[in-house]
C-alpha cells in the first residue's frame, strides 16, 4: 500500500523533475563543463583542452573587473538602505490607523507596475535630452546647481541613479513583507513591556526586531542574491551596450560573452556564471552563519 | 496598596456594529482593600480584561477615576503605575531565557531607580524562587510546561514587587490537575508577598477557593462585593445566585400567597411580602429526603461521585431544562413511593427572588 502510495506520488511529480531536468539540471551541469573546456569553437563545437584557463582570462578581463565592481557597490549600497527604508516605512505604516490601507496600496504600486514605465519615469526624471534637461536637474538648477548628466555623465552620478532605481523597485515588496510581520507580532508582549516600564527604544530593539527577524532575514538573503544578479534593470537605465558605459554587471557580461557585440565565448560565459555563483554561496553561507545567532524562529 | 475605583466607567465603539457603543464597565464606584487576594468574576464578554487593563492603565477610561492609595492614577500611562501583570497566554518573550524575561523589567529601570547587575541578578533569583522555577533559569519559554511558563509569568510580574498585581484568567491554559496546584501557588505567593492581587476569573470554583474577596459582575455592571462565603450564602440576584456553586442552585417558577412560598403546591418558606410572582433558588445541598417533607419530586436517579450523592430528580415547576439535583448524605435513606420523592429543605439556602428585576427577597 506504502509503496504503491510512493509509486503514485513519483508519478505525478514525473512531469514537473522532467521540465526541471531538461531546463535547470541539465543547463547546470553544461555549464560547469563548458567553463573548463579551453578554446571551445562554437561553430564546429570543438575545445582544445581541459582547464582553468576561462577562470584566468575572465579574471584579467577588465570589463569584468569593472562588473565585479559594480555589482558589488550596488549591491553593498542597496541591500542594507533598502531595508532600513522599507523597514522604517512599516514602522510607521504600522503606528497610523486611518488611511492605513491607502498608504500601504500607494507603498505597494511600483510593484505591480511594469518595470519598463518605471524605468521611462526615470528617465524622465534623470535624463538630459536636447529639449530638455530632466526634472532633477531643473530641480538642482533652481539651487543653482549646474545639471549632471546621470545617464551619460560621470560614474558617480550613473552609479547614484542605479541605486536609487534598485531601492526604487526592491522596496514594495520589503514592505509588504515587513508590515505583514510587525502585524503578526502579538500585541499582548508590547502590553507587558509596556506595564513594565520599557522604553520605546528597548521594545523596538528587544522585542520587535527579534520577533521580526525572520521576515528581516529572509529578506537580507533574497536582496543580497537579486542584487548580485541585477541586469534589467541596468539595460532599461543604460542601455545594451554596457560595458561602454562602464556600468556593466556580472550578470551583464555574462550575456554580453554570449550573445553581445563581443559574444560567442560559451567558455568564458560560464566560467564568469560559475564565479558569480561562487559569490552568492559563500554571501549566503556567512549570512546563515550570522543569522544562526541572531535570527529567532518560534 | 489599596485600590479606589470612582465612578469608573470604559465604553467603546463595538468591533461589529459601528453605530454600537458597548460599555464594558459600567460606573463601578468600589473600594479595593490593601495586600488582599480578589477574585474578579464574570462570565466571557463582562468586561472584566478590560477592567484590568484600566487598572493598570492600558486602557484610559471613559468617566470616572482610579486612585492607588491616595494617588489619583487616572492618567498616568501603565509604566509609571508600578503594576505587574500576567496575560492570559503569559506573553513571554519568546526569544529570551527565563532569566533574561525576569530580569526585563528590571533592566527597564533608570537614573537613580537602576540597580547593578549582581543585585538584578539576586532579585531575580528572589522572584523565581518565590514560584520555584529557579532550576529553570537557562531554558527558553519554549522548553517550559503550561504551569512553569505560567510561574515565570509571575515571576516577571513581580520582580518589580509592584504595588498590584493583576492577573488575566491566569489559569485558563492549564489543564484540571496544573489549576488546583496553581492556584494554590497564587495563594502562597500572595500570601507571602502581601501585594493587593487582582485575579479575574470566569470560574467561580477557582474565585471561590482562593479569593479573600470576591467581585461578581455580569455585562459591565458590578452585581456584588464580599467574602466567597457571604456571597454565596446570601446572593443579592439570582444572576449571582446561579452562578455561583457547582452544581449550580436549581431555580423554580413560584408565588407567594398570604406570606407563604410556594413551588406548585409545595410550600417551601415564608416571605412577608405582598402576593407576587417569584423565582425560587434551592441550593442542591438543601435538600433533606424526609417522609414528612413539603417539597415533592419525581424521583429519577441516583448519582454517586466521589463522595457526593447526589438525587436527580424532576419538577415541572424547574425553570431550566435541566433536572433537580440534591446533594445528600450518602447514608441517607430515600423515601420513594410511586415514584415520588419528598424532601424538607433548609431555609437559610433557599432563595427567594422578585420575578420583576430578580432581587432577592428577604424575610
Ligand atoms: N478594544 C475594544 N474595542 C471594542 N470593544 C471592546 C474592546 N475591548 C473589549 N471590548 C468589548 O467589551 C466587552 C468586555 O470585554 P472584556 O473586558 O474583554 O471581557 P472579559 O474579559 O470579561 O471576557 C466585550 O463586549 C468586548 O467585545
Ligand atoms: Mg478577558
Amino acid at each position: 500500500m506504502n509503496n504503491k502510495n510512493n509509486l503514485k506520488g513519483w508519478l505525478y511529480l514525473l512531469p514537473a523533475m522532467i521540465f526541471i531536468g531538461i531546463f535547470m539540471v541539465y543547463p547546470l551541469f553544461d555549464v560547469f563543463v563548458y567553463s573548463f573546456e579551453e578554446g571551445y569553437n562554437f561553430a564546429s563545437q570543438t575545445y582544445q583542452g581541459i582547464g582553468l584557463y576561462n577562470y584566468s582570462y575572465v579574471l584579467h578581463d577588465p570589463y569584468f573587473l569593472q562588473a565585479i565592481k559594480n555589482t558589488f557597490i550596488l549591491v553593498i549600497i542597496t541591500v542594507p538602505l533598502s531595508t532600513t527604508v522599507a523597514l522604517l516605512i512599516s514602522l510607521a505604516l504600522n503606528s497610523i490607523k486611518k488611511l492605513k490601507d491607502l498608504f500601504q496600496t500607494i507603498f505597494f504600486l511600483p510593484y505591480v507596475t511594469n518595470t519598463l514605465a518605471v524605468g521611462l519615469v526615470f528617465m524622465i526624471l534623470f535624463k538630459k535630452t536636447a529639449y530638455s534637461e530632466g526634472l532633477v536637474n531643473l530641480l538642482l538648477n533652481s539651487f543653482g546647481i549646474a545639471s549632471i548628466d546621470f545617464i551619460e555623465g560621470p560614474y558617480w552620478a550613473k552609479m547614484f541613479v542605479l541605486c536609487f532605481y534598485t531601492i526604487w523597485i526592491v522596496l514594495p515588496f520589503k514592505i509588504l513583507i515587513l508590515t505583514s510581520a510587525l502585524a503578526s507580532v502579538n500585541k499582548d508582549y508590547y502590553n507587558v513591556a509596556r506595564v513594565d516600564g520599557t522604553s520605546r527604544w528597548r521594545i523596538f530593539y528587544k522585542i520587535t526586531l527579534p520577533m521580526i527577524s525572520p521576515s528581516l532575514f529572509y529578506l537580507v538573503i533574497t536582496g543580497f542574491i537579486g542584487a548580485f544578479k541585477a541586469y534589467s534593470d541596468v539595460v532599461a537605465l543604460f542601455g545594451i551596450d554596457l560595458n561602454a558605459a562602464g556600468m556593466n554587471t556580472i550578470v551583464g557580461y555574462v550575456y554580453d560573452m554570449l550573445y553581445g557585440n563581443s559574444g560567442g565565448y560559451p567558455s568564458f560565459a560560464s566560467a564568469a556564471a560559475l564565479i558569480l555563483f561562487a559569490i552568492v554561496l559563500t554571501i549566503t553561507v556567512i549570512n546563515l552563519l550570522v543569522s544562526r545567532k541572531n535570527v529567532h524562529y518560534q | 496598596m489599596k485600590i479606589v475605583l470612582e465612578h469608573l466607567t470604559k465604553k467603546f465603539i463595538s468591533r461589529h456594529n459601528k453605530n454600537e457603543i458597548v460599555t464594558a464597565v459600567n460606573d463601578f464606584d468600589f473600594e479595593i482593600p490593601d495586600g488582599k487576594l480578589i477574585g474578579l468574576l464574570g462570565p466571557s464578554g463582562c468586561g472584566k480584561s478590560t477592567t484590568l487593563n484600566l487598572i493598570c492603565g492600558l486602557e484610559t477610561p471613559t468617566s470616572g477615576k482610579i486612585y492607588f492609595g491616595d494617588l489619583d492614577v487616572t492618567n498616568l500611562p501603565p509604566e509609571n503605575r508600578g503594576v505587574g501583570m500576567v496575560f492570559q497566554n503569559y506573553a513571554l518573550y519568546p526569544h529570551l531565557s527565563v532569566r533574561a524575561n525576569i530580569l526585563f523589567p528590571l533592566e527597564n529601570l533608570k537614573g537613580a531607580d537602576r540597580l547593578s547587575k549582581e543585585a538584578m541578578e539576586e532579585k531575580a533569583m528572589e522572584a523565581a524562587k518565590l514560584v520555584q522555577i529557579d532550576e529553570l533559569m537557562e531554558r527558553k519559554p519554549n522548553e517550559l510546561s503550561g504551569g512553569q511558563q505560567q510561574r515565570v509569568a509571575i515571576a516577571r510580574a513581580l520582580v518589580k514587587t509592584p504595588g498590584v498585581l493583576l492577573l488575566d484568567e491566569p489559569l485558563s491554559n492549564l489543564d484540571a490537575r496544573l489549576r488546583l496546584q496553581t492556584r494554590e501557588q497564587i495563594r502562597r505567593i500572595q500570601k507571602e508577598t502581601g501585594i493587593t492581587t487582582i485575579f479575574v476569573t470566569h470560574d467561580q470554583e477557582e474565585a471561590m477557593s482562593i479569593s479573600d474577596l470576591i467581585i461578581v459582575m455580569k455585562a459591565g455592571i458590578l452585581q456584588q462585593m464580599g467574602q466567597p462565603q457571604e456571597v454565596y450564602n446570601d446572593p443579592v440576584n439570582l444572576f449571582v445566585a446561579q452562578f455561583l456553586g457547582n452544581p449550580a442552585i436549581n431555580v423554580f417558577d413560584g408565588s407567594v400567597r398570604d406570606h407563604k412560598v410556594y413551588i406548585g403546591e409545595d410550600c417551601v418558606g415564608e416571605r412577608n411580602v405582598e402576593d407576587q410572582e417569584v423565582s425560587v433558588g434551592i441550593r442542591p445541598e438543601a435538600f433533606i429526603p424526609d417522609e414528612k417533607g413539603p417539597f415533592r419530586c419525581v424521583f429519577d436517579r441516583v448519582e454517586t461521585t466521589g463522595r457526593d450523592t447526589s438525587i436527580v430528580c424532576h419538577n415541572e415547576h424547574c425553570v431550566s431544562d435541566e433536572d433537580v439535583r440534591a446533594i445528600v448524605a450518602a447514608d441517607e435513606k430515600l423515601n420513594n413511593k410511586d415514584g415520588i420523592i419528598r424532601f424538607s429543605l433548609k431555609p437559610y439556602k433557599v432563595h427567594v427572588f422578585s420575578k420583576k428585576d430578580e432581587t432577592v427577597i428577604h424575610e
